[in-house]
């Protein structure tokens, strides 16, 4: 007995001390990697002709989305859902437009699916960026690199129109609210920074998952973009209104930028695209056409 | 059988001893037997430890990983909240085990009663416990936490976390309760007669005489239920609740680092390796006690 | 002798289609003690345990104070109240104390407070010399002492009758006898006892009547002495041979 029980102790010492060699080798790589990585960032490479792009499958552009992927953002009427090739939809028609700029053909254009952890996790990648609805942050770009923004958005709440929370005017109205948001989102942010309600909000996974909840009555509202919260009033909570969307000035605004591993020299050529459907009004052109809606939403104040 | 009082002063080892032809020159040998094997274990281990960390380390993808997944400083930022995602993980399993204790015993003793009479109540607690286990556990708590809800019944909770708990506790109970019945059934059927004899009930029977001898017999297989369940509270994040794996989830999603989930599984380690070391070792001391008397 | 305590008539019983039981009749009077004799699998324990509802019987009657206890409507937990049983394998409670295996039946079933019950208990142990063990658990007791217990633990319940299903036969010889005189000195007091047993000679000693049963059936029965000193079958002398060739008798 006790000769095994030494064995144990031993072992497990020894284990220790290997860990904290690991840790400590570990934690000289960390800052040179802090140091190097971010260097590379938006310098772009010298040419951005279609033979130069550093691209997973040459002559190919192949972008991510999201399993499935949304409207107002890719597909959007009824035959269209989920079907990025459709060229519905503001992120859809926007790499559409994009890979035009960047002289590819539709034809080359190649749609992958990932899920929010795939998207993010350290590794090799098979797509040249991915496109859902990340917002831009700093902490993310340590790990990431994104293209410049191409769309500015507000966050809005979704409620029922018989609750207390439907006439809200100010965030102050919202404290005793138990409010929902997805995960990933900087409406979750925006509801701990700016809202900060008494109940902690609930976070959940998919958009399909706040729609249960919201008809569960497990939450009073949603707080969530603009755009989605169009969506998600027209097709997925039915009933469903936006009580308001929140004053810009709250907090930083949400910019959605294109997800690129840290790094990857692509981002400048896109970037460059982008700036090229921006100065034409294309770019406004696609938010006109699929992410505007008439009537105005009332402004919820500070 | 059974056993009752403490176990015989003398353990096998003493019988082990008493086989061999010279009692202390031998014992010796094992003794020294039992210093080299140790260390022989120990180097083997440390070598094994080293060589799959030179591997790892070696990884040219290894200071990304390291980045992402063990930085120190996104452990320190992601601790506090997913501590306190936690400490509700804890609170969950708490009350769900008690309830999961009670429930699934009466369970398997309408299970376990006989007769024809008791036909209908035992036929509805066979079905349960079929549909219960027939489901997976995540949409379980995905039905019933959405669907229940749904229904706007008067009187009936609506919480996310009630029904998270709640449906834990069904789950789990369908499952303890086929424990509990392995337990009734592993005690002889003669102390059933002899309860019954003596003119106790069926479930007095149950009560008084064969639960107490099942449960002895079943505590190893319900610790480890709870180390199954200490690890499955988590699920109920689906519904929203933010318990500690939301909470990583939440630090990963909004800094596009891994760590936090880090955070969370040295917490959950921290409850199920001291809970499956307690079960280890007393099944061990359970084993020896039975065959102390058995011999 | 007065009305008999106990009838039982015509009594079939099978498992799964093999005859145990076949038109088994047998009355035994109040204050009778009947000793049930015959080689193992001859049905003797089934027989008991019908008696006590512990096993339902196929066709037949029993009758207990002239009354039908095989009826629907009748309480098997009623008949068990009157009617104790000791088993061949003692079945004491393991995880009970000598006391609580002794006054769990007066206190769950009997509704007599702890109190009485521990001071019947302890009146009951010390009459059967098992005072010292009072505290203790079945595993350190010997066989012969979990044997008397399991009969102060079925006289407690206040028994009419007393049913003993071979309870000696799981113990060692020398433990027998410790056994056997508590069974004596009931019948000295008078109780009402069937007895199954492969003791022939305590058959001879104790028994008013001795029954032969044989593959399920009475075969011959008769008065204890009259039984043993000249047997009419000749499936009885067979038996009793060879019982003492064995030097059982």
């Amino acid at each position: 007995m006790s000769g095994s029980q030494k064995t144990w102790t031993k072992m497990f010492a020894l284990l220790a001390a290997l860990l904290l060699v690991a840790a400590a080798c570990g934690n000289s790589d960390d800052t040179d990697a802090d140091a190097g990585g971010e260097s590379g960032e938006g310098s772009g490479a010298a040419s951005c002709a279609v033979e130069d792009l550093n691209l997973v499958t040459g002559g190919t552009l192949t972008v991510a989305t999201g399993e499935p992927a949304f409207p107002p953002w890719v597909g959007v009427g009824d035959d269209n859902f989920d079907v990025p090739e459709s060229k519905t939809g503001y992120e859809g028609s926007l790499v559409y437009a994009l890979a035009a700029d960047l002289g590819f053909a539709d034809d080359d254009v190649v749609w992958v699916r990932t899920g929010f952890d795939e998207a993010i996790a350290p590794g090799p990648k098979n797509w040249d960026f991915n496109i859902q609805q990340y917002s831009i942050t700093d902490v993310r770009d340590e790990v990431v690199d994104f293209s410049d923004p191409y769309y500015v958005t507000t966050q809005a709440l979704v409620t029922f129109p018989d609750s207390e929370f439907a006439n809200a005017s100010s965030v102050g109205d919202l404290k005793g609210a138990l409010l929902g948001a997805q995960i990933g989102t900087t409406s979750l942010d925006f509801i701990e920074d700016v809202i900060q309600p008494d109940t902690e909000a609930n976070v959940y996974d998919e958009n399909v998952d706040v729609e249960a909840a919201m008809n569960a009555g497990q939450i009073d509202g949603l707080v969530v973009d603009l755009p989605t919260a169009y969506f998600i009033i027209a097709v997925q909570v039915e009933g469903a209104i936006i009580a308001g969307q929140f004053d810009a000035d709250a907090a930083d605004p949400e910019q959605l930028g294109m997800l690129f591993a840290e790094g990857n020299s692509l981002v400048g050529c896109v970037n460059g695209a982008l700036q090229n459907l921006k100065d034409n009004g294309t770019l406004q052109g696609l938010e006109d056409t699929w992410l505007t809606q008439d009537g105005g939403v009332p402004i919820i104040g500070n | 059988m059974s056993s009752v009082g403490p176990p015989s002063p003398e353990g096998p080892e003493i019988g082990r001893a008493r086989l061999l032809p010279t009692g202390l020159g031998l014992r010796a040998i094992l003794r020294e037997e039992g210093a080299r094997s140790a260390l022989i274990a120990a180097s083997s281990t440390v070598l094994l430890i080293g060589l799959v960390l030179w591997w790892v380390l070696s990884s040219e993808a290894w200071p990304a990983v390291q980045k992402q997944f063990f930085s120190p400083v996104h452990f320190r930022a992601a601790w506090p909240d997913v501590l306190g995602g936690f400490w509700l993980d804890i609170k969950m399993f708490l009350v769900a085990e008690v309830l999961i204790l009670v429930i699934a015993l009466l369970l398997a003793m309408i299970r376990s009663l006989r007769g024809p009479a008791f036909f209908p109540l035992r036929a509805l607690v066979i079905i349960f416990i079929d549909l219960v286990r027939g489901i997976p556990i995540i949409l379980l708590i995905l039905l019933l936490g959405f669907g229940i809800p749904a229904l706007q019944l008067t009187g009936v909770p609506n919480s996310a976390l009630f029904w998270g708990v709640a449906t834990l506790v069904i789950s789990y109970s369908a499952y303890t309760a086929e424990v509990y019945r392995a337990g009734i059934e592993s005690v002889h059927e003669s102390q059933r007669m002899a309860a019954r004899s003596l003119g106790l009930t069926q479930f007095q029977a149950l009560r008084y005489v064969l639960v107490p001898q099942a449960i002895r017999n079943v505590v190893p297989a319900l610790l480890n239920g709870f180390i199954s369940l200490q690890k499955d509270v988590a699920l109920v994040f689906v519904l929203g609740v933010r318990e500690g794996v939301r909470e990583a989830q939440i630090y990963t999603a909004s800094t596009f680092n891994y760590t936090g989930y880090l955070a969370a599984t040295v917490l959950f380690l921290s409850v199920s390796v001291p809970l499956a070391r307690f079960t280890d070792w007393y099944t061990e001391r359970d084993r020896r006690r039975k065959q102390a008397v058995g011999s | 002798m007065g009305s008999p305590k106990v009838e039982i008539k015509d009594v079939a019983k099978s498992y799964e289609g093999k005859a145990v039981l076949q038109d088994v009749g047998l009355s035994v009077d109040v204050h009778e003690v009947v000793c049930l004799i015959g080689s193992s699998g001859s049905g003797k324990s089934t027989l008991l345990k019908c008696l006590n509802l512990l096993v339902p019987i196929d066709s037949g009657d029993i009758l207990l104070d002239g009354k039908s206890i095989i009826t629907g409507s009748v309480n098997p937990n009623e008949v068990r109240q009157k009617m104790g049983i000791v088993f061949q394998s003692f079945n004491l409670f393991p995880h009970m104390s000598v006391l609580q295996n002794v006054i769990l039946s007066p206190t769950k079933v009997h509704g007599v407070s702890t109190g009485e019950a521990t001071d019947l208990a302890t009146q009951l142990l010390e009459q059967f010399g098992l005072l010292d063990k009072i505290h203790e658990y079945p595993d350190r007791l010997s066989g012969g002492q979990q044997q008397r217990v399991a009969v102060v633990r079925s006289l407690a319940t206040k028994p009419e009758l007393m049913l003993f299903d071979e309870v000696t036969s799981a113990l060692d010889p020398e433990l027998v006898a410790e056994v056997l005189g508590v069974i004596r000195g009931l019948k000295d007091d008078g109780m009402t006892m069937i007895i199954a047993t492969h003791e022939m000679g305590f058959a001879r000693d104790v028994g008013d009547r001795v029954c032969f049963l044989d593959q399920g059936v009475i075969l011959e029965h008769g008065p204890a002495k009259q039984f043993f000193a000249d047997p009419q079958e000749a499936r009885t002398r067979q038996f009793l041979q060879r019982i003492i060739e064995a030097g059982r008798l």
